[in-house]
Formats: C-alpha cells, structure tokens, sequence
C-alpha cells in the first residue's frame, strides 16, 4: 500500500481514506474532489435504481485519473456528480473547498463555469459557432467583456495549436481538430478540474493517440484531469485508475499496477 | 450573459434562418403595417377636414355668430331642431353691436346667402349659384383675390352699389368665351354688374366654392339673400390663436345683453368655431383610430401564436445546445433571458418591417391624393408592440428552456 505514491507525489490509499472519513469537514486545499459516501437513486417509474451505492473518491491538485468501468457500473452517473450537472441523493462532495453537493441549480452553473472544464465524446461544439466562438462560450457566462473573450480564447486555439483554424466552423474541421476545439474551450476559464468523459470514443486510434498526448502534456503541466473511459487502452495514460462496479469503487490503484493486473487478466 | 450578447446572438440566430423568420413574422407584419397606414390615412383625412374643409368653411381664427349651427355633421334631434328654429333671429343691428364692441385688432363682416337662379344676356338659366350679401371686410377675413377685376370696396357697400363679384364656374356658365366684367347679371330680378371675378376656389367635399357670387350686404343683394329673415352669419375673426376665446367672450356677452338673457339661461345662438362644427369628425375620428388599433391587435395576436409556436420549435431543436450552454455555466436566467431576446429581437423586427411598409402605404395614398402624415407616436407604440409581443410568445418557451435538465439535454439529438 504504501508504494502507491507515483513520481507525480501522488496520494496514498491510507492518505485519501483519511480525508473521505471525516463527514462535514472541508478537506485541506491540496484536494480538488473528495466525496464522502455519495449515492445516487434514480425513481425508474417507482422502482429504485441504485446507480452509486457510497462511494469515497479523493483526488488531490495536479493528479491524472482515469475513471472505469463497464456500462452500468455508475461511471456516468459518477462523472455527472464530479461535473455538478447533478446532484447526489446522499453523501458529501467537496469540490475545490466547496460543499457542492447541496447547490442549487444556478450555483451549480456557475461551479461548472468556474471549476469544470468539459470534454465530450462527441465534442458538443456548437454546429453553427466558429471555433472561436465555441472556446468564448465559457467566458461569455463569465460575464467577461467582448474583447478580453476574443484575445483568451484566441490564446487557448494557439495552445492547442489551432491558431489557423479559428474562423472553421465544426464542419469544417476533422474530429482530432474538434476535439482540440473542445479542450481549446475546456481550459479557456482555467477551471479546477479538466473533467473528459470518453474523449476519444469518436476517434481513430491515431487521432485517439494525438488526443492522448495533448492531455498528458496538460497533466505535465500542472492541470488536474479526470477521465472516464471504457478502454484500457485510453486509461493506461492515467497515472491512477479508479475502476467502479455495481455502483461501488472496485479498484483504486496506480497506472502501475493496473497495468500489472490488466496483464495478469490477458 | 450579458444584454448585447445576447442581441448579438438572437440577431445571427435570425439570420440563420431567413426565410423562416420572414414567414414568422408576417402578423406582426400585417398588423404594424396596418396600425402605421390607418393611423396616418386618419390623420390626412383630419387635416384635409379641419385645415381644408373648415378652413375654407370658416376661415382661420374665425367664428360665425348664427342662430343655429351650420355644419352640423353630428346627429340632431327633433326638438333640438324645433328649439334652433324659434330662436330670434341674426340682424344688421346685432352686426352694428357687435361692430361697435370689437377691440381694434379684430375683424368683422356680415354674411347671408341663398340658392337664387341667375340669367345674362348670353345663358338664359344655368341653374342655381349661391348668392352672397356681405360686407367687404369678408374678403380679408376670407382671403379671396380676384382673378380679374376686382372686389367691392367699402364704400360701393355703403352707398348700396349693385355690384358683383363672381366664381370662377359663373363665369363659365354665364359668360362663355366674354370677358365679363362690366356685363350684368340678373339674379331674382335685380340687375347686378360685374365688377370682378374671383380665383379658383376648388370643391370641398362636394360643395362648388366656385359657383358663388358675391354683392355688397347693403346693396338690394340683400333682398336677392332674403336678409330680412335672417342673416346666416355675422363672422368675426381673431388677429391670433390665443385671441380667439377673449373675443368669443366679448361677442357672446354682447348679444346676450342684446336680448336680455338672464345668467341662467342658455345662449339663443351659436358662436360655430371649426372646433365646434367638428365635434361630431372628432368623434368618426376616435372610431377610426379604434378600428386602426383593433384590426392590427387581431394580426399581432395571430403574430404572437406564431412566434410562440416558431420558438417552441427552436427550443426543441436546440436541446443539444442548450445543454452544452449549460455545461458550459449557462444559469437558468441567461438560458431565458437568450430565448426571451431572441423571441423580442425577431418581433421587433417585424416591426420594422411593418413600419416600412406602413410609410410604403401611406406614401401610396398620398401619390393618390389624400395628404397622410404617418403620426410619430404609432412608429413609437409600433416599436413598443413589436417588443412587447415577443416578450409575451417568448416567455413559456424560454421558460421551458431555462428549465431542461442539463445531462438529458446534453443526450438529445
């Protein structure tokens, strides 16, 4: 257990048990995402589904986490949790200091405004926008003016070297230019968490791969990034892997091991 | 967000989409157009009724002393009729008091007239013309010129002089292709000469200011005019506006002592001003500007059904971008505010468009000959409808919008 710190300083099993077992106390700065014992329930026509059954995830600043697990497993509803487009039935999540598990609606907008940066499957970019407009669209609900938008999200297509491509619309771009697009947008409001849920599911593998190297070199650089992903292809870049089953964490390990039993399992 | 984002937004959003906007838009549309052409098509009648007809009528600043209205265009009843008719009658002696009591810079002249049948030399009978017994400041106050000739002076009215001065259509009927000054005129018996003929006057409304004639009151004119019975008019004109009440005060209490009237009892006569002859116009002209307000209301309504239903639409087909705009931060009120502006932005435009056309129209009536003058405060209340109704359609689609959950949105197609 105590070999689980990575070269990246990242926290042990025992450290992050400490964190998630004191209900009601906000854990330290160094956590981005602690939750504590969080479930979800959805009423399917009076019968309860059980999606999250209490689970204790806590991911410290600057840490790269892949998220797994086969459909049904919760996953989606977990990554929905940690992008506060819902709230959990119960439990504690602590999001950069704050209690986000009991927000109201326009909070929460503005914590995903703020904290999150979104990367989707199938990009969500809007058909009709440029790509610049598309990175501006955060800073718009920032309420930041017309002018300073422009000039930050011209910076952020630069840094995923798309400075050519800012008037393309969507349309007009490949899928490994969309994606870039979309992470162009993610970051634009330098948020606490870089949150993609199966990024490169709409890609070719050498796209796939490309879009894998723009996210590494983001961890590198200091950006926290949370994944979900079904592939452990695509988690295997993840320094440290959190598989879910049955609404429960099943594994919380680093990429080392996870690599060792992915192996063993071949 | 904020506001002119979101103008930016709903204007690209617009533009996207052209031809559907146009078709959106054709009630609010229609009923702006509308709204626009009537209420300027009512305000050129106004003109043409107040500043034309009783103008030439009445004269500017001016009141007739009568004994019963005139133009009485207003519904009125039996008894009121038999009540006008058992009044005293208008007299030269009235005029003289009332001459007498005028401050300086007022004018005065006295004018009777009658349907008579005329006769010269060159046209036996070319039906009736009417005959005018008036005093020569009726000109002035009038502001009638000759063509040819001239008018009578004073002093031919004083010394009864039977002279004439006819309407342009009398000189046609009674003296074609002669110059017919110093020629005479027979009118009842008595012989008139010409002394001038006035400039074209033009029809008003169907009444031929050309087929009249003009003598002096003191001559046997007044015979031909019947004057014993009753004189038509003593008109009485204001050098100003705000001259006119003073001076209707003035000749008021002077013929009310004239006939002893006690503080109790009502006025046996009329000071008939433009305003009073009009009243009844005053109240066709609130109906027409209801029925301009009303007609347009039906296409704005229809308008609105339109927009709400074309924004329904739209919110349905943007789900998708509606939940990334959520995702993204979007709170409820910017997802509300996108779509409320949205709707308002494209009804306002139908405005405009509607104000457009409304000029088109009444630039159309006016090449036709009646002088429209769009009034600025339908383009103002045009506007403010225009806005007001996209607010109004907008609002439960933009409430169902601001309203969608996040995650399904993001799942929809």
């Amino acid at each position: 257990m105590s070999a689980d710190t990575g070269e990246y300083g990242l926290s042990t099993t025992a450290e992050r048990q400490a964190v998630t077992n004191v209900p009601g106390a906000a854990p330290s700065k160094e956590w981005v995402i602690v939750t504590r014992n969080i479930s979800r329930d959805y009423d399917m026509g009076g019968e309860v589904v059980h999606a999250l059954r209490g689970v204790d995830v806590a991911i410290r600043r600057n840490e790269y986490v892949a998220i797994m697990g086969p459909s049904g497993s919760g996953k989606s509803t977990l990554m929905n949790l940690i992008g506060c487009l819902d709230t959990p039935s119960g439990g504690e999540y602590w999001l950069n200091g704050e209690l986000v598990s009991r927000m109201a609606d326009d909070d929460l907008a503005h914590v995903r405004n703020r904290e999150i940066g979104f990367v989707f499957q199938t990009f969500n970019l809007l058909p009709r926008a440029s790509a610049l407009a598309n990175v501006e669209l955060p800073l718009v609900y920032a309420g930041i003016p017309s002018a300073e938008r422009k000039r930050r999200a011209a910076e952020a297509l630069e840094k995923v070297q798309l400075a050519d491509r800012m008037d393309h619309r969507p349309n007009e771009l490949s899928g490994g230019q969309r994606q870039r697009v979309a992470i162009a947008r993610a970051l634009v409001n330098r948020p606490a968490i870089l949150l993609a849920d199966e990024p490169t599911g709409n890609l070719d593998s050498t796209t796939s791969e490309e879009i894998m190297r723009v996210f590494e070199s983001l961890a590198q650089g200091g950006q926290t990034v949370i994944m979900v992903t079904h592939e452990p292809d695509i988690a295997r870049h993840a320094k440290r892997v959190i598989q879910l089953r049955d609404g429960r964490v099943a594994s919380d390990e680093n990429q080392a091991k996870f690599m060792q039993r992915a192996v063993a399992t071949v | 967000m904020r506001l002119l984002d979101a103008i930016i937004l709903a204007l690209q959003q617009i533009r996207v989409q052209k031809l559907k906007s146009f078709f959106t838009l054709i009630g609010v549309i229609i009923g702006v157009m509308f709204l626009i052409a009537v209420v300027s098509i009512v305000e050129g009648l106004n003109k043409k009724i107040e500043v034309d007809f009783a103008g030439k009528f009445l004269g500017v600043n001016t009141f007739n002393v009568r004994r019963m209205p005139n133009i009485g265009m207003g519904d009125v009843t039996e008894a009121e009729w038999r009540s006008w008719r058992q009044r005293p009658r208008i007299t030269a002696a009235d005029a003289d008091a009332i001459h007498a009591g005028l401050p300086d810079d007022a004018r005065w002249a006295i004018q009777d007239s009658r349907n008579v049948n005329a006769s010269t030399d060159y046209t036996r009978s070319g039906g009736s013309v009417l005959a005018n017994a008036v005093t020569a400041g009726y000109f002035t106050i009038k502001d009638i010129g000759v063509e040819k000739g001239r008018l009578f002076t004073e002093q031919e009215d004083a010394l009864g002089s039977p002279v004439v001065v006819i309407g342009s259509d009398v000189e046609k009927t009674y003296f074609p292709n002669i110059d017919p000054i110093d020629h005479i005129i027979k009118l009842e018996g008595y012989e008139f000469r010409v002394v001038g003929v006035i400039e074209k006057q033009g029809t008003t409304l169907g009444f031929n200011f050309d087929n009249q004639l003009y003598g002096p009151f003191h001559s046997v004119m007044n015979r031909v005019t019947m004057s014993h019975r009753d004189i038509a008019g003593i008109v009485v004109q204001a050098p100003n506006e705000q001259a006119m009440g003073e001076l209707q005060t003035v000749v008021r209490e002077i013929m009310r002592r004239r006939r002893h009237l006690r503080p109790a009892e009502k006025d046996n006569f009329v000071l008939e001003t433009t305003q009073s002859a009009f009243s009844a116009w005053d109240k066709i002209k609130q109906v027409l500007v209801m029925a301009g307000i009303a007609l347009p209301a039906i296409g704005l309504v229809v308008g609105a059904m339109v927009i709400m239903n074309i924004m329904l639409v739209a919110v349905a087909e943007r789900t998708r971008e509606i939940g990334i705009r959520k995702a993204l931060g979007a709170r409820q009120r910017d997802i509300l505010w996108q779509f409320l502006v949205e709707s308002s932005t494209l009804s306002a435009l139908g405005a405009v468009i509607g104000i457009a056309f409304g000029f088109g129209i009444s630039l159309i009536v006016s090449a036709m000959g009646l002088a429209t003058s769009v009034a600025p405060w339908s383009v103002v209340l045009s506007v403010a409808i225009g806005a007001g109704v996209g607010i109004v359609a907008g609002t439960l689609p933009a409430m169902k919008a601001a309203k969608l959950d996040p995650i399904a949105a993001l799942r929809s197609d």
